[in-house]
């Protein structure tokens, strides 16, 4: 893959939190559970041949469509949100190839930090409304859950488990330089 | 630092709540340990009883289930003793989880140490029921102690009294105590590093 830094004016860039979203999916049975979280915050800085991305979002605020379900991810048997109260993402090693983008980082869920590799497009910078540049990233990974101690499960009475350990994050950020 | 003790066999002479009992007696300095007797009034769950239903217009939970909430929300940790009926949780500790449990956004048991032993006059020492109860508590968002403590044949480890004698069992049980008080000074220590962190912030 050739790559490049990303092609956009140099300096810190804010997140648009209304046009973002961190989201993540867990195959269940023959469906699946999707999630995402309503607070995060996230920053993307660039300078000639770096570029540095940091995310963090707030267990607490994890939005499913059923409340008991939102209390059980926020319990030990999940992420914990009473001990371990914010996911973390961060990254200076992001590569372009013309619209495709792939970032190697490390993500912290429940106190363990592990390495991945994201990968999804990046379109941009174009300019809004009021004249500032805006980027977005739309970053996809997949890690295993019980690597970070997420190790719920539920055996099903013909075998094998309810919930898979897989799990897609999908994060869609959108950033604006102001002026 | 205060455990709540809770038996899920109501006999008078159960070997579960002698093995509470034998706990309290035994507890490390500056922790109390407290025998809930309420369980024999808990009234079978009903939704139309439960006034954080929404389908009901019922306005007050039955005394037994509000003061069970308030024991339990008293304490730093619950310690569970569970004989096995039918290698499963008894109904009445069940039943009255499941009154402590909704909803379950509030339930006094989420985020709280708790830990299972068990005691059966089989061989298995209720294993399968412990198993049940710590699957049941973590669905309900406790912090479950990973560990069991399966006393089998109770009836030859206690005294004529009925108390545990038996130095292994009680030497198991200080441990079961020993690590459910150090979830709690680990849930402290979280809550004030937390504490912290946003006071910097």
């Amino acid at each position: 893959m050739s790559t490049s830094t990303i092609a956009a004016p140099a300096g810190a860039w804010q997140l648009d939190k209304v046009h973002s979203s961190v989201a993540f999916q867990v195959p269940y049975l023959a469906g699946a559970f999707n999630g995402s979280f309503r607070e995060f915050d996230g920053t993307l800085d660039l300078a000639d041949e770096r570029a540095a991305v940091t995310g963090t979002a707030r267990v607490a605020s994890v939005d499913v469509k059923d409340d008991n379900l939102s209390a059980h991810l926020q319990s030990p048997d999940f992420f914990d949100a009473e001990g371990y109260p914010e996911l973390s993402f961060s990254s200076d090693r992001i590569a372009l190839d013309g619209e495709s983008v792939r970032v190697d980082g490390e993500i912290t869920i429940k106190g363990v930090t592990r390495a991945i590799e994201a990968t999804g497009a990046a379109h941009g910078p174009v300019a809004n409304l009021q004249g500032n540049d805006s980027l977005r990233l739309q970053l996809t990974t997949t890690v295993d859950r019980t690597d970070f101690g997420v190790s719920w499960n539920a055996e099903l009475p013909g075998g094998g488990k309810a919930l898979s350990d897989e799990v897609t994050i999908l994060a869609e950020l959108y950033f604006v330089k102001e002026a | 630092m205060k455990v709540l003790a809770i038996s899920g066999s109501l006999r008078r002479e159960s070997h579960n709540t002698a093995l509470l009992r034998a706990a309290a007696a035994r507890t490390p300095a500056g922790v109390e340990l407290e025998l809930w007797d309420g369980l024999k009034a808990v009234p079978p769950y009903d939704e139309d009883d439960d006034p954080s239903s929404e389908r009901t217009a019922a306005e007050t939970a039955p005394a037994a289930v509000t003061a069970l909430r308030s024991a339990i929300a008293g304490a730093d940790a619950v310690l569970f003793s569970t004989p096995e009926y039918n290698h499963s949780v008894p109904g009445a500790l069940k039943n009255a989880l499941d009154w402590v449990s909704r909803p379950v956004a509030t339930s006094p048991l989420r985020n709280k140490p708790v830990a299972v032993v068990g005691a059966s006059t089989g061989i298995f020492g209720a294993v399968w029921a412990q198993a049940e109860l710590r699957k049941v508590l973590g669905s309900l968002g406790a912090r479950v102690l990973d560990r069991e403590l399966p006393v089998g044949q109770a009836a030859t480890r206690v005294a004529a009294g009925g108390d545990f004698t038996d130095g292994e069992v009680l030497a198991q049980l200080d441990g079961v105590v020993e690590e459910l008080v150090m979830a709690v000074d680990a849930r402290r220590e979280s809550a004030a590093a937390a504490g912290g962190v946003r006071a910097a912030a």
